[in-house]
């Protein structure tokens, strides 16, 4: 489900989305949207009015508020079904992968019969062939295959599993045969989760979300109260001093429609976000504290540096050239398949100016426990081994007492050593080296801008660790802590007030990752820490917390942006409509001063706050699906370039648009 | 701007900043039950006191416990004094012979004054024995503004992260320590300055032209101090101290505006002692200058251009100075009355209702925020009450769930703020909606045009506010304005000082975060700055319709040199 929904499939649902649309008026599913749920009544108001009254032009002009109102409605509506829409693509996708699940479920004789996917129960064993797609969740008992997720994390290199690995529903057995044990119940296994809150159908509002809607409902009710208690006051300057239709208009105008309209799509579309980078999020809570993360327990092998050691470097002993130690190296290695094996040889035609690896013509010596060497015996008789220094020491003549105190040095600096031999002859090191992953760098620093601790903790000794962390930047370094320990790490963290992400993919994880605020279990590790965790990462790619938070972090600033602009256009509205509502009042026409739009006509000037008010919905859309633009630096300069992006800009844009619409409407002789 | 214009200002606002700082570390140390100078002599007293009612400084009580103390023992004031007044035929200390008030006044006054606010539909010097005077309501101005100041001392403890305090504890040391104290300087100053301290009855005096002239007089000093000090507002006559005997120099009148500003500013200070962030105090209190200054030039600049139909007739081309006192000149008018604005004092050195549109505006800027500073305790509430919700609408925007002094704004914090920011428009429109469509309020508007609703907003707003100034120009005294007024005074009291509470309780349980560079600061002038244009925006948003109908539209009528007849 790699792609995001394109274009065209949204086009392709248009008549779904529309469908939607409509389908949302019903006020009874618009009680959750107390904002829009006062434009409805609103518009049944003004509907109303315009049935009831004598025809002429205040008809003609309740009609058309009517209009603009439904409108400001049905914008809403769409934007709330657009994201639902773009979020069921992105389910379809993955959806088509289960259609044909169908399961070979055990019997207790040792006979299998096939059986609907959807019947599958926690605890049932079934049997996967090869070319079978995985109908459920669950835990290899027997068996050894390769498995194609590529479904799933979108990942073509198939994966082996083996016993007491997890298989996820939707994936394909390429070869041979496993028996697995069902964990998951129909319904909640990880794609249906994931289709669950593309869709938006579990979508629970999230903390900030409720917070946010309450404080929306008291100022709509503080609108409310001075819209209507504006009726009587207006009517102090005689009965018919102000009509109904206008008020309903100045109430749409002034309430938080604009935030009011975009806050569910803004929510959906943060976790469409989340599934587009191949995360499962068990709950939009869970997404939302990714955001507010203080935090970052990150594992080093794997996360913070590549997994493997790498060559970086040959050392040789006094005598001999560099050059001969990287040939002695590349002989050595090139029967061997390892990453480490591989970075030597990369290595060593770096060094010798090689564009390609010659063919191993001998005898290769495959590394075992016992040796813990391995090399080739050349078809020129020459034995050349590399291996842990230790082992190299004892198979040559006369080490050079060198030898010893460079590979202390390389082990000083974080490194491993491995001494090359010729023979009997040793010729020097080959350092190894945990390589931080590229870019890591920059983005903790982005981290720490924003105020995120990163703390590396690892199982390696502390001089591996701190060298890494050093090259990293992380701000805390933890070493030879095991999974006891970090748990207890999270909790120190947590106890000073602190919010903790880390991500883990074993068993022994399970405890910390349930502990931490935002757990991110790796799709490739075990049962136990795929349900501790409350996401779920289906590339297996530990980096993709920062992602995640980031994520999180643009679903925030996002809903506030929106917020503080829908409030700052409040006061442009309030200079169109106010002059224009009391027009007829002779006592009043002085307010005519507060026209600083000029707006030409007392009804032209409320409809065109009023159309004004329903488009800037529509045109902020791909705001609330996208999010708005986010760069990681610190609360102080993200929240001045928000309040001027927002906030300023929020205030001047409406005098503009209401300006403009005004004079588009005067073309039509309607203002 | 004359000389005595600048230096009048120069020394109220001097004044008040250089005493925030030592007088609100003052104020910490007596809150954080710390020795200070004043502990001899009044600690006894003290223990005495909380002996008798069985209380010890260290307790504490939950929001619910203290709002609940707050509001019953108001209760029992404000039914004691109902019943005095409503009896006062028989209590001494009445050589004018005054008897007992009605019903209905007798709830509005009760009312008004437990509330702190002193909106008085009376005159003293022709309703009010001496009694009622110096043992009802002076002892209401002392107790009452003690009860405001410890509800935010509760609430302040609570955001520092301490435990709210007792009631009766802070009800008692906020009177013996701050309030006592300051009122012996001030009413022994006013003393010297010629305010009559005496129960000798009125005097009758026979002027050059033969006439015999009454003039009232009593135990005016020490209330003159109180009625300052602790922003209540209410005058000892219906002049208040457009008086020359309650507020006769113009030395007097700089203390009196001074008095009002001592404790509401230094309260700030306290703020950012007792949660160790005197840049974030600072910051509030610059937020709420900008406005005290804004307020005094909306006052000062119109009414210093005039009237512009009597400038028009070419008659006078000066200052509107109907209704204001020559001596103290507009500047010394100006900054009392920005003072009793920002305050909520609510008494007055001038006639409200001369004032232009503009400065009107002002008034009711004051009111509307409720937070230039405000009464003592109340004030900061409220300006707490507009960060949260700025730092709420603002905050999401640096990506982060809103938190302020490290505690994380969730729903319920945020509906409670919002509901204590709902109760303000509430009151005021709901209010002032039902004079102007009923017969009974609209019986009470003796002005056409704008001004007659400018007129009924105020006092709307003075009530929800607890000011108690008046517009004049409508006639209070009717049953319908009694009792309207003082049911917004009571619920625009207690209501929202409860719902603080409860947001400080909130606040108080929840785990801190610690600060950090992704952190929203609240103590920058970028906040600052944000926080003055969301509380305007706020009140804009909420205010601005009426506004629009009451003063501008009666500013504008007054370019237009229209005149009501």
């Amino acid at each position: 489900m790699a792609a995001q929904p394109s274009s065209d499939f949204v086009r392709m649902r248009l008549a779904e989305v529309l469908r939607d649309t409509i389908l949302k008026l019903n006020p009874w599913s618009m009680m959750r949207n107390p904002v829009m749920l006062v434009v409805e009544i609103g518009t049944a108001i003004t509907l109303w009015l315009t049935i009831v009254a004598p025809a002429g032009p205040d008809r003609a002009y309740d009609l058309l508020v009517t209009v603009i109102l439904l409108f400001t409605v049905l914008f809403a509506t769409f934007a709330e079904s657009y994201a639902e829409a773009r979020g069921r693509a992105q389910a379809a996708f993955l959806r088509k992968s289960r259609a044909s699940a169908r399961a070979r479920v055990l019997k207790p004789d040792g006979s299998w019969e096939w059986r609907d996917g959807s019947e599958l129960t926690q605890g049932t064993r079934i049997r996967i062939e090869a070319g079978d797609v995985v109908a459920s969740d669950g835990v290899v008992l027997e068996g050894v295959g390769s498995m194609d997720e590529s479904a799933i994390t979108g990942e073509s290199a198939p994966v082996i599993k083996g016993p007491g690995d997890s298989v996820t529903g939707g994936t394909v057995l390429l070869s041979d045969v496993l028996v697995v044990e069902i964990t998951a119940d129909p319904g909640s296994t990880f794609l249906d989760r994931m289709i669950a809150l593309v869709e938006g159908a579990a979508r629970q509002k999230t903390p900030n979300e409720i917070a946010l809607t309450a404080l929306l409902a008291v100022l709509t009710l503080i609108f409310v109260l001075v819209v209507v208690t504006l009726a009587p006051f207006a009517r102090y300057y005689g009965p018919h001093a102000v009509s109904i239709t206008t008020l309903v208009a100045l109430l749409v105008c002034l309430i938080p429609t604009t935030i009011g309209g975009l806050l569910s799509a803004i929510g959906i579309a943060g976790m469409n976000r989340v599934a587009q980078i191949n995360v499962v999020a068990k709950s939009g809570r869970a997404v939302e504290a990714a955001g507010d993360i203080d935090t970052l327990i990150l594992d080093k092998t794997g996360t913070i540096t590549i997994g493997n050691r790498m060559a970086t470097e040959f050392l040789p002993v006094p005598g001999v050239s560099a050059e001969a130690v990287a040939e002695a190296a590349l002989w050595a290695s090139v029967a061997d398949t390892t990453p480490e094996g591989r970075s030597v040889v990369e290595l060593a035609q770096k060094v010798l100016g090689l564009t390609e690896v010659p063919a191993p013509t001998g005898e290769p010596v495959p590394f075992t426990a016992q040796t813990r060497m391995s090399g080739i015996d050349l078809a020129d008789g020459r034995k050349i081994r590399k291996g842990a220094v230790s082992a190299i020491l004892r198979v040559v003549e006369q080490p050079p007492p060198e030898l010893e105190q460079m590979a202390e040095a390389v082990a000083r600096e974080g490194g491993t050593p491995l001494a090359v031999a010729v023979d009997s002859q040793a010729l020097g090191v080959i350092r190894l080296k945990d390589i931080v992953k590229p870019g890591l760098k920059e983005r903790f620093q982005e981290f720490r801008a924003m105020g995120i601790r990163t703390v590396m903790a690892t199982g390696d000794n502390r001089i591996t660790a701190e060298v890494i962390a050093r090259e990293a930047g992380v701000d805390e370094v933890v070493a030879e802590v095991d999974p006891e320990g970090k748990l207890a790490l999270i909790q120190r963290e947590q106890a000073e007030g602190r919010l903790v992400a880390m991500t883990g993919d074993g068993t022994n994880d399970a405890p910390a990752l349930a502990q931490a605020d935002v757990g991110l279990a790796m799709n490739s590790g075990t049962m136990a820490a795929k349900e501790a965790g409350n996401m779920l990462d289906l590339e297996s790619n530990p980096t993709k917390l920062l992602d995640v938070i980031e994520v999180g972090k643009q679903l925030l600033i996002t809903r506030g942006a929106l917020t503080t602009f829908s409030i700052a256009n409040d006061v442009a509205k309030y200079f169109a409509i106010i002059p224009a509502m009391f027009a007829s009042v002779p006592l009043l026409h002085g307010l005519e001063a507060l026209n600083i739009m000029h707006l030409k006509t007392p009804h032209g000037a409320i409809l065109s706050a009023l159309i004004f008010n329903a488009l800037i919905i529509p045109a902020l859309i791909p705001f609330a699906i996208r999010g708005v633009r986010y760069r990681p630096e610190s609360a102080d300069r993200m929240l001045l370039r928000n309040i001027l992006n927002w906030g300023v800009v929020g205030v001047i844009v409406p005098f503009v648009g209401i300006w403009a619409i005004d004079h588009v409407l005067g073309l039509f002789g309607l203002a | 701007m004359s000389i005595s214009t600048v230096a009048t200002w120069a020394v109220v606002i001097g004044g008040l900043l250089i005493c925030a700082k030592p007088l609100g570390l003052y104020l910490y140390r007596v809150f954080t039950f710390q020795p200070t100078i004043l502990d001899r002599p009044l600690k006894p007293v003290e223990d005495l006191i909380f002996r008798a009612i069985h209380v010890s400084r260290e307790s504490s009580m939950s929001a619910v416990e203290y709002g609940v103390s707050f509001m019953l023992t108001n209760l029992v004031w404000a039914v004691m004094a109902y019943v005095l007044l409503r009896t006062q035929g028989l209590w001494p200390f009445n050589p004018e012979h005054f008897g007992n008030l009605s019903a209905g006044l007798s709830f509005n006054t009760a009312a008004s004054f437990v509330t702190n606010t002193n909106w008085q539909a009376y005159s003293g010097e022709n309703t009010m024995s001496y009694f009622s005077q110096f043992a009802v309501l002076q002892f209401l101005q002392f107790v009452t503004p003690a009860s405001g100041a410890a509800a935010g001392v509760a609430f302040v403890r609570a955001m520092a992260g301490r435990p709210l305090g007792n009631f009766f504890v802070d009800l008692t040391v906020f009177t013996t320590r701050v309030l006592l104290p300051l009122s012996v300087i001030f009413g022994l100053f006013f003393v010297a300055q010629g305010v009559p301290d005496t129960l000798l009855g009125y005097l009758h005096l026979h002027t050059l032209t033969g006439a015999t002239q009454t003039v009232p007089r009593g135990p005016m000093a020490g209330w003159e101090a109180i009625e300052h000090l602790g922003q209540n507002g209410g005058g000892f006559t219906g002049a208040n101290s457009a008086n020359p005997l309650e507020n006769p120099t113009a030395l007097t009148n700089i203390a009196q505006s001074l008095a009002m500003g001592l404790v509401p500013v230094a309260f700030f200070y306290m703020f950012g002692r007792f949660t160790g962030r005197t840049r974030l105090a600072w910051t509030l209190m610059g937020v709420a200058g900008t406005l005290f200054l804004a307020m005094l030039a909306m006052i000062y600049f119109p009414e210093a251009a005039g009237n512009p139909i009597v400038n028009h007739l070419g008659l006078l081309g000066h200052a509107n100075m109907e209704g204001k006192d020559l001596r103290f000149g507009l500047g010394g008018t100006a900054i009392f009355e920005t003072s009793t604005m920002a305050f909520s004092t609510g008494s007055v050195v001038a006639a409200q209702d001369s004032f232009l549109p503009i400065p009107g505006l002002a008034f009711f800027l004051g009111m509307f925020l409720n937070m230039v500073f405000g009464a003592t305790g109340v004030g900061l509430l409220n300006m707490v009450m507009f960060v949260i919700l700025t730092i709420f609408l603002m905050g999401l925007m640096v990506g982060r769930t809103p938190e302020f002094l490290g505690k994380k704004i969730e729903a319920r914090e945020v509906s409670l703020t919002a509901i204590a920011f709902l109760l303000h428009p509430l009151l005021i429109l709901v209010g002032g909606a039902i004079a102007v469509s009923t017969s009974a309020g609209l019986a009470g508007v003796f002005n056409p045009g704008p001004h007659g609703l400018s007129e009924i907003l105020y006092a709307f707003s003075s009530a929800a506010a607890n000011n108690g100034s008046a517009m004049a120009g409508l006639n209070a005294a009717l049953p319908f304005y009694e009792i309207a007024i003082g049911l917004v005074a009571i619920i625009g009291r207690y209501a929202s000082i409860m719902v603080m509470l409860l947001v400080g309780e909130s606040l108080l349980k929840k785990k801190a975060v610690p600060q950090t560079s992704g952190t929203m600061r609240t103590d920058t002038p970028l906040f600052g700055g944000i926080l003055l244009g969301s509380i305007m925006i706020l009140n804009a948003l909420t205010f601005f319709p009426v506004m629009a109908l009451g003063p501008l539209a009666e500013h504008y009528l007054l370019l237009a040199h229209h005149l009501f007849s």
